[in-house]
């Protein structure tokens, strides 16, 4: 059994079942997003922050929210393993690579994707996360803490913006990837539902990374 | 058939533990219906007569059944063409005046042992952790005795067909051993033959292919890209799904 732990087959399952969780992950927080764009006004200060309220107070809300970072964490720690065990495999690399005729570009470059995806999760939880439990920030007119009025304040700024637009674009490559290999990982991706599960797959990739950059957009160009 | 005249860059390595580098030499007058392996015996008969060592390189059936002819060219295990060991890729598949880049395999547990010949056996370890599979001894057994459905006797041959040449770690980013050892599991899993010594088949194997110090499996595809018998990754599913079931089960 202790060698089914360490295998690297059992990591990589993990690693998959981790990532495939934080895509449901990816769809409740853009569900949440929304609401900064759907409404206007006052009206979306007072839906936003009651929201915010909620989320960050529901004890079930709490629960999801610890697996959503032990998801993030183990996904992090078992793919730097797979990947550092995976370099000593290759000490000595080939002068002319041939990837590009036999594989995705995305697929080639998690590691780096994942990377730069994990500096946009520091500094978008640093922004919103930590100020919203922590941060000095007001109360809106109902009394909440007003993350409303700090989201678009951020976005009034285009480097901002065109920061958080640039890293959805690195998550559609991340997720191009990502989500058909979990399937094809934890043995989902059978050939009966080959097609479907890629095609899926790829329209996920860039619905959910094109909302998400969506609302940064609406609400820099708001601002103008 | 016009001639072709190339410029080859080759890894020439003197042992396992000699620093190696590329060469580089250039060949002309090629006929174009020669295959690479006799683009590659013209060479060394030119290094012989210029009193120069031949490059040394792995070869045998020369048909494209026994997986020996490992080198990667211009960067693809085999060479360009899909579907193809090293030995039936012609030389009408190149431009006159192109430089060939020709490289060993590359991976820790491949070690080279001269130029581009490396050392398979941990891919025979990997086999050898499988252990025996139970069949009646004595006289041959009848033909169909075992029904066995069309469609799944086809998926077995399919995994049967790899060769173990070594390709797919060769194309694998990670130098994975995952589509030989998923193949080589599933062509037995499937069958009836194979179900006695199944659980413990697969946690040895997969167990050796760790040990042996191959990479994990991102799911590039390179390897179903690059396999000269198109072994699908489809296997790589299958071998995960029968490594965790025989963990759970025990």
């Amino acid at each position: 059994m202790n060698s089914y732990f360490s295998s690297t087959l059992f990591r990589k399952t993990l690693a998959a079942l981790s990532g495939l969780f934080l895509v449901i992950f990816l769809i409740g927080h853009l569900i949440g997003n929304l609401q900064l764009i759907l409404l206007s006004g006052e009206a979306a200060q007072k839906q936003f922050n009651e929201y915010a309220l909620f989320m960050t107070t529901n004890p079930a809300v709490k629960i999801l929210s610890i697996v959503t970072y032990t998801s993030i964490i183990l996904h992090i720690l078992l793919t730097i393993i797979l990947v550092l065990q995976s370099k000593q495999a290759r000490p000595i690399g080939y002068a002319v690579e041939g990837g590009g005729e036999n594989s995705a570009w995305a697929s080639r470059n998690m590691a780096l994707l994942g990377s730069l995806l994990l500096v946009f999760i520091i500094l978008h939880m640093k922004s919103f996360w930590y100020e919203m439990h922590w941060g000095a920030i007001g109360n809106d007119p109902s009394g909440n803490k007003d993350l409303y009025t700090v989201t678009v304040v951020a976005f009034q700024n285009i480097w901002y913006t065109a920061f958080y637009v640039f890293s959805m674009i690195i998550l559609g490559f991340h997720l191009s990837h990502g989500i058909g290999s979990g399937f094809q990982t934890i043995g989902l991706k059978t050939r009966k539902y080959l097609e479907p599960i890629e095609k899926t797959a790829i329209l996920f990739s860039i619905l959910i990374p094109s909302a998400f950059a969506s609302i940064p957009i609406i609400l820099y160009l708001q601002s103008l | 058939m016009a001639d072709l005249n190339l410029t080859l860059k080759i890894w020439r390595q003197d042992g396992p533990t000699e620093p190696g580098g590329f060469k580089t030499y250039d060949i002309s007058d090629l006929n174009t219906h020669m295959s690479f392996l006799e683009m590659l015996d013209v060479l060394n008969e030119n290094l012989v007569n210029s009193g120069d060592e031949p490059v040394a390189f792995d070869h045998d059936c020369r048909e494209g059944i026994c997986g020996m002819c490992s080198m990667v060219i211009n960067g693809r295990p085999h060479g360009p063409l899909e579907g193809t060991t090293t030995c039936q890729l012609h030389m009408r598949h190149f431009n006159d005046g192109d430089t060939v880049t020709i490289e060993p395999w590359r991976a820790k547990p491949f070690p080279v042992l001269k130029d581009l010949i490396v050392d398979r056996t941990p891919f025979d370890r990997i086999i050898q952790a499988g252990g025996f599979v139970s069949v009646n001894t004595g006289s041959a057994p009848d033909g169909n005795a075992i029904p066995i459905g069309k469609d799944i006797s086809d998926d077995a041959f399919d995994a049967a067909a790899c060769i173990g040449c070594g390709a797919c770690v060769a194309a694998c980013k990670n130098a994975s051993a995952n589509l030989f050892t998923a193949a080589k599991i599933s062509q037995l899993a499937l069958l009836p033959q194979g179900q006695t010594e199944r659980v413990e088949r697969v946690i040895g194997m997969v167990k050796q292919m760790d040990e042996e110090g191959f990479g994990h499996c991102t799911n590039t595809g390179a390897c179903e890209a690059e396999c000269p018998k198109e072994i699908s990754v489809d296997y790589i599913r299958k071998m995960n799904w029968e490594f965790h079931s025989a963990n759970v089960k025990g």
